[in-house]
């Protein structure tokens, strides 16, 4: 009997424990780089600085913000936040009520048209082609255009219009509704809790995006992206790196005596955060609807 | 909710009706094929010496461009060459790196999930499975700059070496992204920190549809904990593990780019490079388009072996299939 009782204790023990570890292994990067964001550069560079900062300092982010890049980068990473999500959020739902009407013959080798393109794309060079024929290099639309529609979130919209009641759309149309009245006025306020969600989620992608701008606007340094700034901030740790590990570079320069009040890994961690700042301000509403969002994409067909 | 289907009146209306759902997808469906679709023209190049020259149309480009059969195809697999080599090398990297990243986050995965349905309270549960995934939603950006951050010298704050050298499994720090042969693993560590949680959910999901009947009813049967773990819920979560398996055979050929291109600089760079990179290499920065779409081509026609191929196997075996 005791052997019974014993188990359990032991199993939900080491159960809790290597859960609550694997919950620091998770957010332990961010912290570190939170604190080390508002740590004093030549002081972090001693190593040491956890979770606290040591020698607290406003400095990095003092510095970041008159860095003549980061504020305009800042800015075409908000508007095409929101243009990419109207758009794709009107164009995706339009689409998606069209293709979930019984009655639309195109509905069925639509659905597939798009399906299938959520497995194989033509290729970097293809694309790059595209663009380029149509004039899209080097332009604030190649940020959006291309992004119009989303073939997950239709997925999941037309299997949530298709469950929504048929007899709504029917009564509608007995009075004479036609379908771009019955879309804005019936079937968009329904999908309200869903559209929440997928402009989340199409906010999160679009944000977190840099390739694009990276590949199709290289001659356009005005139309970097936020994350494309802390890809040059990254380059350069790196070629610092290697050119003797950035810790040791801004040590002798220190002990040089020489004026470096923010070293590359303070100022690194500050446009870190700065970056990752608008997904950890919508995280409490994203995990929200995660469960939601994912069971709804399960249901398909 | 599908009613018993009523007879629909067909007034006069009703092609007014079907005209505006027309309105409503045609131009959406032409949006698709010119990006999805259309680009697949390009494919074209695959079979060509195509060097763009701007200025000129792209037509013109196409029209000007020497077929040179298969040849590209044959350069990037023959081992004896320069770029041959480089390509198989880049195979060989991004095989390692996905597979490697594949079963450790498969088996972490399916782990995490069996520990997380013993938690019994919800809470507690859900604030643990919340904090899991949220590392999902840093772009890869950011995670390449918490990787490089997390590996390195401990005199740069570099977590890893410090831990490792307390528990004195090393004695001296390790210069991690200098090494070769870490690459595949930093690749698949940094994957498994970022997606663990987030593929969590959907064996989660079907945990939640077990009946709690059969748990207890396998209890009075003398079944433990792991029996009923094994027999039970690992069971019930097969088929999903399985289509899983199958749908992620098919994005074998594509193991990420950040970490990859960003970290795999130096003495890396040989574990490092894989077809995204050869393909970036070799097209944007050198404008081979010809060579740079082959790889393109020969990438997207294993993808598609490789997912028929599962798909077949996994039907042999009776299991769960994708189509």
């Amino acid at each position: 009997m005791r052997g019974k009782k014993l188990e359990p204790i032991i199993f939900h023990t080491i159960n809790y424990t290597l859960l609550v570890l694997l919950c620091a292994i998770m957010l332990y990067p961010m912290l570190n780089t939170l604190a080390l964001s508002f740590n004093d550069g030549l002081d972090a560079v001693r190593g040491g600085v956890r979770l606290w900062p040591r020698s607290f300092t406003l400095n990095n982010y003092e510095t970041l913000f008159n860095v003549p890049a980061v504020f305009p980068a800042f800015r075409i990473s908000v508007v095409r936040m929101i243009v990419t999500v109207i758009t794709n959020l009107i164009f995706t739902s339009m689409l998606a009520y069209a293709i979930s009407r019984p009655e639309n013959k195109l509905g069925r080798p639509i659905t597939l048209i798009i399906v299938i393109t959520m497995y194989f794309s033509a290729g970097l060079i293809p694309h790059f082609i595209l663009r380029q024929s149509l004039g899209l290099l080097n332009t604030f639309a190649v940020l959006w255009v291309p992004n119009i529609i989303s073939p997950f979130n239709l997925i999941i919209l037309r299997t949530y219009m298709k469950g929504l009641p048929e007899s709504l759309v029917e009564s509608a149309k007995l009075d004479g509704a036609g379908d771009f009245y019955v879309y804005a006025k019936i079937i968009m306020p329904l999908c309200k809790p869903v559209l929440a969600t997928i402009a989340l989620f199409v906010a999160v992608g679009s944000w977190n995006e840099w390739f694009d701008a990276f590949i199709f606007n290289s001659a356009r340094p005005d139309l970097e992206v936020l994350q494309g700034v802390l890809r040059q901030f990254l380059a350069a740790a790196m070629a610092h790196a290697a050119g003797g590990g950035d810790g040791h570079a801004a040590a002798l320069a220190a002990a040089a005596g020489a004026p470096i009040m923010v070293t590359p890994l303070t100022l690194r961690a500050a446009i870190t955060m700065f970056t990752a700042l608008p997904i950890l301000l919508v995280f409490p509403f994203l995990q929200r609807y995660i469960v939601h969002g994912m069971t709804l994409g399960g249901v398909k067909g | 909710m599908e009613k018993a289907k009523a007879p629909i009146k067909r007034s006069k209306k009703s092609f007014l009706r079907q005209w505006q759902l027309m309105l409503m997808s045609i131009p959406m469906l032409m949006y698709v094929i010119l990006f999805s679709y259309l680009p697949l023209v390009g494919w074209i190049m695959a079979f060509q010496n195509f060097r763009p020259r701007f200025g000129v149309g792209i037509i013109r480009n196409f029209l000007d461009a020497e077929f040179v059969g298969l040849a590209h195809f044959i350069t990037l697999l023959d081992a004896s060459s320069h770029t041959g080599a480089r390509f198989i090398r880049a195979l060989t990297n991004t095989l390692g790196q996905s597979l490697l990243t594949l079963v450790v986050g498969f088996i972490c995965a399916i782990v995490l999930s069996l520990m997380l349905h013993e938690v019994r309270h919800n809470g507690i549960k859900r604030f643990i499975q919340n904090i899991l995934y949220l590392p999902h939603f840093l772009s890869w950006m950011i995670v390449t700059v918490l990787v490089s951050m997390t590996l390195a010298l401990p005199v740069s704050g570099g977590i890893l070496n410090d831990v490792l050298m307390s528990l004195r499994i090393i004695q001296e720090p390790i210069q991690f992204l200098a090494e070769p042969d870490y690459f595949w693993g930093i690749v698949a560590g940094a994957n498994l920190w970022r997606n663990l949680g987030w593929n969590t959910i959907i064996y989660m999901a079907a945990m939640t549809a077990i009946d709690p009947n059969l748990y207890e009813a396998a209890s009075i049967d003398g079944a433990n904990r792991y029996h009923k773990m094994w027999h039970i819920t690992l069971a019930t979560i097969s088929p999903t593990i399985i289509l899983l398996i199958i749908m992620n055979i098919g994005w074998l050929l594509s193991s990420g780019f950040e970490i990859q291109f960003f970290l795999g600089t130096g003495p890396s760079i040989a574990r490092a490079e894989n077809i995204d990179i050869f393909v970036l290499r070799f097209g944007i920065e050198e404008h081979n388009f010809g060579l740079a779409t082959a790889a393109g081509v020969f990438r997207t026609g294993v993808s598609i072996l490789l997912l028929l191929a599962a798909n077949l196997l996994s039907k042999l075996m009776k299991q769960e299939t994708l189509f």
